[in-house]
């Protein structure tokens, strides 16, 4: 069976979790001189504090409805952050437990936001990076089917399929129709697989942004041609591929904060990087996803 | 004064395709010129145009933080491990 949002909604209903999704869509006003109208998508509105929070709850529900979660089994997955963090917040709101894998060395936010919400930590080697985790998580899995169920979030339909019945869908109303563009980064690539299923069938532009260079500082992001490949990712679900250098992203985040009052994490600036440089030759009204805030990053030289 | 430097999948390619290369520096940029010497281009992945760590890389001289403890001017005993992590997934502990 099918999940669907009115099933998800009755899972949660009376709990904090109806509050993820419907997230506040904000026009763009410092930037000039565009052939298009700028809006940002913030996702740091969610309640546990990312866009991660809807492909999560998606995931959880869903493994509950085909049994692959139930009795005491363990939610298992490999994160470096805010994945790891929307799980743990939804395993403590619905009753399981989490066990995360993540690179040491993952900023102390991170950790600590996890570990608030009661989630056991499993750290891999930092310079095998969030591969590395990945590889461990599988390897846990297949040691021990009994006891975890493992989400997987690269190859999880849940993730697009919450995206394609969620996060489009809003778009489509918070813009009455008018959208013709959505831009976001590509990490597991649920985003912007399940926008585009949503919202490609009825004329709108999707725009896919990657990290410009293997090592990056674009969180949540994947360099593909340098990482493991999500089973979920299909290129041909975006229209149109850019790179975005790390730099580019880290200095428009700043000046999102400073100039519009919108704090928003690395990846946030380098999409709208990437949704300046289409706003700049194509004509249209651009939603671009900013998938979580800078205070994620505060421990980190980002914001030095 | 030889050190082990020991790099993610992202920065192998620079040196080769090595998980680790073995340099010689009493600090961490005088490692990072001795590798530079031997793989060019390497310098310019780790550090930006004004010769600073990029805020997206990470350096740990065995336990600590080298932006901690002088940055490229952090001293790199003999013998010692140097990791190179991107900040993505990594920050300061």
């Amino acid at each position: 069976m099918t999940l669907t949002a009115e099933r998800v909604r009755e899972r949660v209903r009376g709990t904090i979790l109806e509050r993820v999704g419907d997230t506040p869509l904000l026009p763009l006003r410092s930037f000039e001189e565009l052939r298009a109208e700028l809006f940002v998508k913030l996702e740091s509105f969610n309640p546990g504090g990312s866009v991660k929070d809807r492909a999560a709850l998606w995931m959880v529900v869903a493994a509950e409805e085909d049994g692959r979660l139930r009795g005491r089994k363990t939610i298992l997955d490999a994160t470096s952050g805010n994945t790891g963090i929307a799980l743990a917040m939804v395993g403590a709101v619905l009753g399981h437990g989490v066990e995360l894998v993540m690179p040491d060395k993952v900023s102390l936010e991170r950790k600590r936001m996890a570990a608030a919400f009661g989630a056991r930590i499993v750290l891999t080697d930092p310079l095998e990076g969030t591969d590395g985790a990945i590889q461990e998580a599988r390897r846990r899995a297949a040691e021990h089917p009994e006891r975890y169920a493992y989400l997987d979030q690269y190859s999880n339909p849940a993730n697009p399929l919450a995206h394609e019945l969620t996060t489009g869908p809003e778009i489509w109303e918070q813009t009455r129709g008018s959208v013709t563009h959505f831009v976001a980064g590509v990490g597991t690539s649920g985003t912007v697989t399940g926008v585009s299923a949503a919202l490609r069938p009825k004329g709108v532009r999707i725009v896919a942004a990657q990290p410009a260079e293997p090592l990056h500082g674009l969180e949540g992001w994947k360099h593909m041609a340098s990482a493991l490949r999500p089973a979920i990712w299909n290129e041909d679900a975006a229209d149109v591929h850019l790179m975005i250098p790390t730099e580019a992203g880290l200095a428009m985040a700043h000046q999102l904060a400073r100039e519009e009052g919108i704090f928003a994490g690395p990846s946030g600036g380098g999409a709208v990087v990437a949704a300046l440089r289409v706003a700049q030759s194509e004509p249209g009204r651009i939603v671009v996803l900013i998938a979580d805030g800078g205070e994620r990053y505060l421990s980190t030289p980002l914001w030095e | 004064m030889a050190v082990t430097v020991r790099l993610p999948g992202a920065l192998r390619d620079a040196v080769g395709g090595d998980n680790k290369v073995t340099a010689d520096g009493r600090t961490l940029g005088e490692v990072f010129a001795d590798i530079e010497r031997r793989h060019p281009g390497f310098r310019e992945r780790v550090l930006d145009e004004e010769g600073r760590l990029r805020t997206y890389v990470n350096v740990y001289i065995g336990e600590t933080d080298a932006r901690t403890s002088g940055g490229l001017d952090a001293p790199v005993p003999q013998g010692s491990e140097v990791m190179v992590i991107p900040a993505m997934a990594g920050g300061v502990r």
